[in-house]
């Protein structure tokens, strides 16, 4: 794929046109000057991943309880009209740009489409080096997206797609070391950040249509080697896999872990999402196949599996149930939890408890979306019922909502603090009509089985939302409506009373207020907006940043709908750029 | 409750896994008749294997390990679709180290093809790509009522008898088609693919 690293001017700003791009493989960039930056450069400490400061966005949650929360509040809901745009950056890739950048001390690092990191100037957008590998013909690379690097000491930890996990100079973008986690042939390959937690990066992998056995592994933060690996699916013998027949179905059972976790460091464990089953007919492989569709609780340090949840058992619907819980402290009953809110891409929000021994608890759950599948959830267990004529089955046809991409699919919900709501980006009232097939095993094909046709609910007047839950009540506080598009953009919150999203199809990137769900601010970007905004701040000014670049499920469902109700859903422009904004002059 | 009514409006938009089957006919013959021919053969055959189908290349079944060529009488109509490898037919080299070479082969009923189609099929015998053009998964599914092809990764559904136009799902791209012709009553390549195969992915 050909790479043209393009900085232009646009807003207030003007910047020299510099066209930079390194040899393919590993590249620093030669045309970039010599930076005084990296002289300042402060090395990323376990310290300050636990205590983030405010100015510098080190994870792409911005801290390990997966909020995606920021104390910065220059930028309020009084004058964010006045948003302006600092600066633009082509990426050259297309395909959907999902990564946060991430800002330490003034240099963002951000992963793009196109198997490359770049690192930029965070103030002035100018590209201080940029990282690429190639990425051979005949790979198997289902979605080729990244959703961000990781950062420690002095390193940019970074989940190449065919399944190479690779450490680079902060400074240089040079290769330190690469540790190939699997084998690319057999299907699997990655797209989640890297998230470093316990002394160590670790890693989850995508794949699970092709029928591997999932895994999340960790690795030495200083030489690459392996410390740990758990598989999702266990083997014969282990716990849990009596949910299993007693064939080999284990060994292609699924459950990837593409969407990194979130960390508590007190109890020293590890919240990871884990997708669906494989093949996709749950009959094809009777019981509840643990630990498909939960959330694991892992032990960082030794990679045990302590405790976790699951969403579907048997599932059938192809509800990856990837991103993991918020750990956010919740008020239920006259006393305070220590809790997980997962907001499911089966409809459901799971209000639960964690534990420093590992086991979550369940404390409630209800649906966001319009759900059909689910007869119910039983209120003290949290046993889930299913609707039998709702779950798809080998050669029926069966109506489900939400659809196989869910009420929320992996996209990361926010919390503030401050007003103690949940945001959620929606698909609403879009369900589907799948019908079961049965698939055959074969190494480097597709192992999944089925056949959606979507359809929009009777009635509907919108397909997507930015919701806002508040967790202590477990109400719904608002609701901001797309008539036309689901919410594909994950959401930042800060602690000024504002949420920025974009995530749908008119190329937006908005600002509502939190406290209210008010529209306060957009911009048409020049795509659909599927990046994970971030806010910072350099030489006392705050920035927030996104990438936009429309593509994968976002410009399939778009394309569908386009079938479905001609004209109304127009394609998206493609094409990937990091979008940064600020107060204009003045503030 | 608050209740917000977006405006989301769109302008107007602009808008190898594979079985290891290399025959080692070749080299093994070469092998007998000195060592320092072997690296070059071998290198030779590699290439062969990855390349893309060319014009004159004969067929064989996936998983058919005796390469035997496939004929047209060996696709049925009516029948699901038969995965097929290129093979060089000088060199008996099947191209199957690149993923992106896998085939699909069906019969149809000449008289439903369009000009196009028609032009490249033998009786009705059509070759596409076995790869969807949205993701590279592999199509794997015919739904003889819609007379499609099928991909059940993401639902992308191809029409064969329209040069493998979009009918359904997310894929942007036409399946592309790989022309046929007989020679010696087997089936052979005709043409190159006109596109290389690619993704929107």
């Amino acid at each position: 794929m050909a790479l043209a690293g393009a900085i232009f001017s646009l807003g207030f700003a003007s910047y020299q046109l510099s066209a930079q791009q390194g040899p393919a493989g590993a590249a620093p960039s030669p045309a970039a000057a010599p930076s005084t930056i990296f002289r300042d450069y402060k090395a990323v400490t376990a310290e300050r991943l636990k205590n983030p400061e405010p100015a510098n966005w080190l994870q792409i949650r911005g801290g390990y309880s997966g909020w995606g929360y920021s104390e910065l509040d220059q930028i309020t809901p009084k004058n964010v009209t006045q948003l302006q745009l600092a600066w633009v950056f082509a990426t050259g890739a297309a395909n959907a740009h999902e990564a946060a950048p991430l800002v330490n001390n003034g240099v963002m690092y951000v992963s793009a489409p196109g198997n490359q990191v770049l690192a930029i100037n965070a103030k002035t957008g100018n590209l201080l080096w940029r990282y690429r590998r190639d990425i051979p013909e005949g790979s198997i690379l289902m979605h080729p997206v990244s959703r961000g690097v990781a950062l420690f000491g002095d390193k940019v930890y970074f989940a190449s797609s065919l399944a190479v996990l690779v450490a680079l100079d902060a400074k240089t973008g040079k290769e330190i070391w690469t540790s190939t986690v699997e084998n690319n042939k057999k299907g699997y390959y990655m797209s989640g950040a890297p998230l470093v937690a316990d002394g160590k990066v670790i890693v989850g992998v995508s794949g699970g249509e092709w029928g591997i056995r999932g895994f999340v592994a960790a690795y030495d933060l200083e030489t690459g080697k392996q410390v740990w690996k758990r598989f999702t699916i266990p083997a014969p013998g282990e716990p849990g896999s009596e949910t299993w027949p007693k064939g080999d179905e284990w060994k292609t059972g699924g459950g990837p872990t593409w969407v990194s976790g979130n960390y508590d460091p007190g109890s020293n464990i590890l919240y990871w999402g884990v997708g669906n089953a494989g093949p996709s007919m749950g009959e094809l492989r009777p019981g509840d196949n643990l630990y498909t569709s939960s959330t694991i609780a892992i032990n960082a340090a030794t990679g045990g599996i302590v405790g976790y949840r699951q969403y579907e058992p048997n599932e059938s619907f192809d509800w990856d149930e990837v991103s993991p819980p918020l750990l956010i402290d919740f008020s239920r009953a006259g006393r305070t939890v220590k809790g997980l809110i997962d907001v499911a891409r089966n409809g459901y929000i799971f209000y639960l408890e964690r534990t420093r021994e590992g086991p979550i608890h369940f404390v409630g759950a209800n649906p966001y979306v319009l759900q059909t599948v689910f007869k119910g959830v039983d209120p003290k267990t949290g046993k889930i019922e299913y609707n039998d004529d709702h779950k798809p089955r080998v050669g029926k046809t069966v109506d489900i909502c939400p659809m196989w991409l869910g009420g929320k699919n992996w996209q990361y919900a926010a919390f503030s603090p401050k007003t103690r709501m949940i945001y959620v980006p929606t698909s609403a009232n879009l369900c589907s009509s799948t019908t079961g097939t049965k698939p055959e095993y074969r190494e480097g094909s597709q192992y999944t089985g089925g056949r959606n046709a979507l359809f929009v609910a009777p009635g509907a007047d919108h397909l997507g939302e930015t919701q806002a839950w508040n967790v202590d009540t477990g109400q719904k506080a608002w609701s901001y409506n797309f008539p036309y598009s689901s919410n594909w953009g994950s959401l930042l919150t800060t602690a000024s009373g504002l949420v920025f999203g974009g995530g749908t199809a008119d190329r937006m990137f908005r600002a509502l207020d939190a406290s209210t769900g008010r529209l306060l601010w957009q911009m048409p970007t020049s795509s659909g907006v599927m990046g994970q905004p971030s806010t910072f701040m350099v030489d006392g000014k705050q920035y927030v940043a996104v990438m936009t670049g429309w593509g994968g499920d976002a410009r399939g469902v778009q394309a569908r709908l386009e079938r479905l109700r001609p004209g109304e859903f127009p394609e998206v422009p493609e094409g990937g750029s990091i979008w940064v904004f600020t107060l204009g002059t003045g503030q | 409750m608050e209740i917000h009514e977006g405006s989301d409006r769109t302008p107007a938009g602009s808008c190898k896994g594979c079985a290891e089957r290399i025959t080692r006919r070749r080299a093994m013959i070469q092998a007998g008749l000195g060592l320092a021919l072997i690296p070059a053969a071998f290198a030779a055959q590699a290439d062969s294997a990855s390349a893309p189908p060319q014009a004159g290349d004969l067929l064989v079944r996936l998983s058919d390990k005796s390469l035997k060529f496939l004929r047209p009488d060996d696709v049925v109509l009516g029948a699901p679709p038969l995965h097929a490898w290129p093979i060089v037919q000088a060199s008996n080299v099947a191209r199957n180290q690149n993923r992106l070479n896998e085939l699909l082969l069906l019969r149809l009923d000449p008289a439903t093809l369009n000009d196009e189609t028609r032009s490249i099929s033998v009786d009705g015998v059509l070759a596409y790509s076995a790869l969807c053009t949205h993701a590279g998964c592999i199509i794997n599914d015919w739904i003889p009522s819609q007379n499609v092809l099928a991909c059940d990764c993401h639902a992308s559904e191809f029409d064969p008898r329209e040069a493998g136009k979009v009918a359904d799902g997310p894929a942007a791209h036409p399946l592309p088609p790989l022309p046929l012709k007989v020679a010696s009553g087997n089936l052979v390549v005709a043409k190159p693919f006109a596109v290389p195969i690619r993704f929107d992915e």
